[in-house]
């Protein structure tokens, strides 16, 4: 998780679009060129119509997997009744959040100013990073019952210890000749950590708060599949339990979406505060 | 000779059982120009941070104008190796970031004319990632002499930078002194370089640091090319570049 490479740097239109690093969407200065848009737009059209056409002739059920055009029909119609749950969602998503990543951030400024202390600390972290925090939620739900409580108590258990590990790569990258400068002009220490410190280490911390708005979105999910009767995870198990497979899938799509939404908005905050560091 | 700005006074930094500077002693007299030269890892670096009031010594004192320097002191300005620009800022907000701490309000005017008398006049805007290391540095010593400092203490200033170019920073500091007459301190380890800027060149020998020999240049300004290819400024490169090896050779047979 450390060696994360941040990659905010703006990507000419021509060179390496690749998924990984979502250059794919930033078309960069010159923008594309309308040969570009029309191959996207086609590829799109083929792979989605392709599925439609290949589902209906091999007139595979409905209950296996709805064409396309069944679950798009789905995601309209059935929108209103769905809306309620993604903004439970997103409570659970955002508050969660909040908490572990503000925890994390704190956490990570701190030890990372005594090395020895985060020496001590470190096994503890890395316990938490790779626990899924998902494994808790039964737990959470028996002390805090069904409502809210349990879910965002595992969001920031899911998010806070990613945001924290890579923001501490981000504040441990010491240059000393750039503290000397701050202090060379007579800076406090509080002045190096805002000036010279935290714009350091801000694309690290980008790549962490994205890192973590993701696993917390894998999390308020999976937590509401265990239990209580709201939210985008609980849609998913109701419909599954009522094979109402277009409503399933349509639910799928706005949690794909949701996590490209995470994505998008960190790349982009990156792109305006942190594309100096290419 | 002329009054001490900034007096060196048996300067001792030892870290643990490494001494790194030794008993060093000279002075920096006011509109002079002195360069620091040197072999690498002779405590060059650690001495120029000690006089920017960087370091604590271990023992002895460093004043300016008689005071001891015990801290940074917004009269001495420093320039970093290898510019030290902040990479998340453009130009412009690099240049300003020394106001940022102090507090002080910046002078545009002396800004706008710093630049342009740098030819950097246009680039407030640029990110130093997109500049040569030459106009890096350039930015770098606009950004020292944006708070008017009465001394300038330089770090290998141009030690990363090509020859051409080099040649080019050192008529550049040349011209900029003649102009404001800064008391002025470099480290080099280039003999040309401290012949061609330099009122009188401090000699260090490393292991520990310590002054080996001062040697005055005794040159008319501006150094044209005709007076820096004269018989007396090659005497001058042979005479310290003899004082150099000698003095490492003593140095290992000890």
């Amino acid at each position: 998780m450390g060696d994360t490479t941040p990659d905010f740097a703006r990507k000419g239109s021509g060179g390496g679009a690749s998924l990984a690093n979502l250059s794919a969407f930033a078309p960069g200065r010159g923008g594309r060129t309308v040969a570009e848009i029309a191959a996207i737009a086609l590829t799109a059209l083929v792979v989605i119509g392709g599925a439609e056409l290949a589902l209906r002739l091999f007139d595979v059920p409905l209950y296996v997997m709805p064409p396309p055009s069944a679950i798009a029909a789905a995601l309209v119609t059935e929108f209103p009744s769905i809306a309620p749950h993604l903004g439970h969602t997103l409570v659970e998503l955002l508050s969660g959040f909040a908490i572990g990543a503000s925890i994390g951030l704190v956490l990570a400024a701190i030890i990372t100013q005594f090395p020895f202390t985060e020496k001590i600390i470190a096994p503890y972290i890395l316990l938490l990073v790779t626990t899924p925090m998902l494994a808790l939620v039964p737990l959470l739900i028996l002390r805090f019952g069904f409502g809210y409580t349990p879910r965002i108590i595992a969001v920031a258990l899911a998010s806070g210890p990613m945001v924290m590990i890579n923001a501490a790569t981000g504040f441990r990258r010491v240059d000393a000749a750039k503290i000397a400068l701050a202090r060379s002009y007579g800076a406090s220490t509080l002045q190096i950590f805002w000036k010279i410190r935290a714009p350091m280490a801000l694309p690290m911390i980008l790549v962490g708060l994205m890192i973590g708005a993701i696993f917390g979105l894998l999390t308020a999910v999976g937590a509401e599949m265990v239990g209580g009767g709201f939210g985008l995870g609980n849609r998913l198990t109701t419909y599954s339990s009522m094979i109402q497979m277009p409503q399933f899938f349509a639910v799928v799509l706005i949690l794909s979406m949701l996590g490209i939404a995470i994505y998008l908005i960190f790349f982009l905050i990156g792109r305006r505060w942190a594309s100096w560091e290419a | 000779m002329r009054s001490a700005k900034l007096e060196i006074d048996g300067a001792v930094k030892a870290y643990g059982d490494f001494v790194a500077l030794s008993d060093c002693s000279f002075s920096v007299g006011r509109n002079e120009i002195v360069a620091i030269l040197g072999p690498s890892g002779c405590g060059k670096t650690t001495l120029l941070w000690s006089m920017a009031g960087l370091h604590e010594l271990t023992s002895g004192e460093i004043r300016l104008d008689g005071v001891p320097v015990t801290g940074p002191r917004p009269e001495i300005g420093l320039v970093f190796q290898e510019a030290n620009l902040l990479p998340w800022r453009d130009l412009d907000a690099n240049i300003h970031f020394p106001f940022e701490i102090t507090g002080k309000r910046p002078d545009h005017g002396l800004i706008a004319h710093l630049l342009d008398r740098v030819g950097l006049s246009g680039f407030e805007g640029a990110m130093p990632g997109t500049l040569s290391g030459g106009m890096q540095q350039r930015a770098a010593i606009v950004r020292a002499l944006a708070q008017e400092p009465q001394v300038l203490l330089m770090d290998e200033p141009f030690g990363a930078l090509d020859a051409f170019t080099r040649e080019e920073m050192n008529r550049l500091v040349e011209d900029i002194w003649m102009e404001a007459r800064t008391t002025i301190a470099f480290i080099t380890h280039s003999i040309e370089e401290a012949v061609f800027l330099a009122d009188r060149i401090v000699v260090l020998t490393g292991r520990p640091g310590r002054v080996s020999r001062i040697h005055e240049v005794d040159l008319p300004r501006p150094r044209t090319t005709e007076i820096m290819a004269s018989r007396e400024v090659f005497d001058l490169n042979a005479a310290i570049k003899a004082g150099i090896t000698g003095g490492h050779r003593s140095g290992k047979a000890a």
